[in-house]
């Protein structure tokens, strides 16, 4: 072989691959009550036992199904959060924005979500926020039914109480 | 070195969709059942908890991660996982018990296969190179290995049919199955070819399941007070990516791994291979020089239903099944990972 040849460093394959997902049938019963405007927890059926929202199907840290369904508030507590400044590629919020780490009242462990109609400046761990749902008609099985929380004008969660408020938004 | 042994071997049965379930709730009950089998509580019980899984199968990233929340992880436990068959969960498990790290481990493999097209999916475990960009699919590629055998005089579409014939009737007994019935080699070639020369029947079913094993030293078992089989000896070999390099109508890896295994030690009663394709059953057996005395495949093997990813464990848990139910006094157990029965791991079990 007398030519040169290119060096190749790069191969270019991508992977394309289909799948039908399911949630699992617990996500799905939490899925459920959301289309109906409910944010639900679940925990084993035993007292005192710690409420997951989102359920996942087991509790972790006892390895048993979640089999109790809990309803919780759609009021909430910041347990911690970041302001997004760069954009990301297919998401359609306009940066600097808020996403947080969320407990709701009556769960003891927190999901993600959007906070908005708030400065950004002022969001700080033991906010207290509530749910602003999109109109009903418009409800499906997902978490987008909320489209974000907002602050409310009750007083901060210290934190060490943060995850252990009850459905009623008082200490258990 | 401390023997070790097998003390509870569950599966879920085979069914070729899960429904809604996911993988944490596919492994609760068949964990469930391997506690109570084995007498523990939980994964507390144990030293060292392993899995076995692929995120591809579910087409979910981290989805093993999902898998530990069946274990009831707090407080902390020690625990790993494979991108693999369960089986080599297994294997991990006993170099773990061999360093003097545990004395007992919980292994568990599952696999949701049905969200996605499973042949294509097993593509992308070519190399990345050559063979993955062409998408080639894992049953095109045992089909080619059948031609092949075929074209060579090594096998009849008869042969395969009685594979099959026999993996349907043994499953009759393995509550657990997913294909069973009385089948006749005539039925099976009456069969149109799927992928020539394969007809559906000599191809594994897509199934969803999880299979759990519970394994500790021969001591621990004893304390324990529950049967068991020893596992006397476990070898895995792997051969070349390159398919074009491989006699494909051999299995050298799987004939090395049982030499090291000590498989030819003595007599072996019940053999359970992982053979996805009939005709793999009989490159298999060649490899072992597997004979008369042995009852082969008993559970119906995988052409019964195949458990990506805990079917090579739930070989091992079949041939445990049978030498503590006094049918088999030593047994081997053959797992295989990668296209055409590129990567094989013999187990071999003795009576206690």
């Amino acid at each position: 072989m007398s030519e040169e040849q290119e060096v190749v460093t790069v191969v270019k394959s991508p992977i394309y691959l289909k799948y039908n997902f399911t949630a699992g049938a617990a996500p799905a019963r939490f899925l459920a009550q959301l289309k109906k405007g409910k944010l639900t927890g679940q925990r084993r059926a035993e007292p005192g036992a710690p409420v997951y929202s989102p359920p996942r199907g087991s509790c972790p840290a006892s390895g048993r199904p979640t089999e109790q369904e809990v309803e919780l508030s759609d009021k909430a507590t910041v347990q911690s959060f970041t302001i997004v400044y760069i954009p990301i590629p297919g998401n359609a919020i306009e940066p600097p924005f808020v996403v947080a780490n969320l407990v709701a009242d009556g769960a003891n462990i927190s999901f993600i979500h959007l906070m908005s109609e708030c400065d950004n400046a002022d969001v700080h761990i033991g906010q207290r926020v509530q749910a602003i749902w999109k109109p009903e008609e418009e409800w499906d099985y997902s978490m987008d039914n909320i489209r974000y929380f907002k602050p409310i004008d009750e007083p901060d969660v210290p934190v060490e109480k943060i995850g252990k408020l009850s459905v009623t938004g008082q200490e258990d | 070195m401390k023997d070790i042994a097998i003390v509870a071997y569950q599966q879920s049965d085979g069914v070729s969709d899960a429904g809604a379930v996911n993988e944490v709730e596919l492994i609760m009950p068949v964990l469930d059942r391997t506690f109570e089998q084995a007498r523990l509580d939980s994964a507390q019980d144990v030293d060292f908890v392993c899995s076995g899984s692929c995120d591809y199968l579910q087409g979910a990233a981290f989805a093993f991660v999902a898998g530990v929340d069946a274990l009831g992880a707090v407080p902390p436990i020690k625990e790993s996982h494979v991108e693999m068959d369960a089986a080599w969960a297994l294997y991990e498990s006993i170099l773990k018990i061999r360093m003097g790290h545990a004395d007992s481990a919980l292994i568990y493999g599952f696999g949701k296969s049905s969200p996605g097209e499973l042949p294509i999916v097993l593509s992308q475990q070519l190399d990345p190179y050559y063979l993955a960009p062409q998408w080639v699919d894992s049953i095109s590629l045992a089909a080619m290995q059948a031609r092949l055998m075929l074209d060579q005089g090594l096998i009849t579409e008869r042969d395969m049919a009685e594979v099959v014939s026999r993996s349907r009737r043994n499953a009759r007994s393995n509550p657990h199955a997913q294909l069973a019935g009385d089948v006749s080699p005539e039925d099976v070639l009456a069969q149109e070819t799927y992928l020539s020369p394969l007809r559906k029947a000599d191809c594994c079913p897509v199934s969803d399941g999880a299979s759990a094993v519970v394994i500790a030293t021969v001591e621990k078992a004893k304390e324990w007070g529950l049967p068991y089989a020893i596992i006397s000896g476990i070898d895995h070999r792997i051969e070349t990516h390159n398919l074009g390099m491989r006699d494909l109508t051999d299995s050298v890896s799987t004939r090395t791994a049982a030499e090291h295994a000590g498989m030819h030690d003595g007599k072996v009663d019940v053999a359970e291979l992982y053979a996805p394709f009939s005709h793999q059953e009989i490159i298999l057996t060649r490899a072992l020089g597997l004979g008369e005395e042995t009852s082969i495949n008993p559970s119906g093997g995988v052409l019964a239903g195949n458990l990506m990813m805990a079917s090579g464990l739930s070989r091992i848990g079949e041939v445990f099944n049978r030498i503590v139910s006094g049918e088999a006094q030593r047994g081997v157990a053959h797992t295989t990972s990668g296209p055409c029965l590129q990567h094989n791991l013999v187990t071999v079990l003795e009576k206690a």
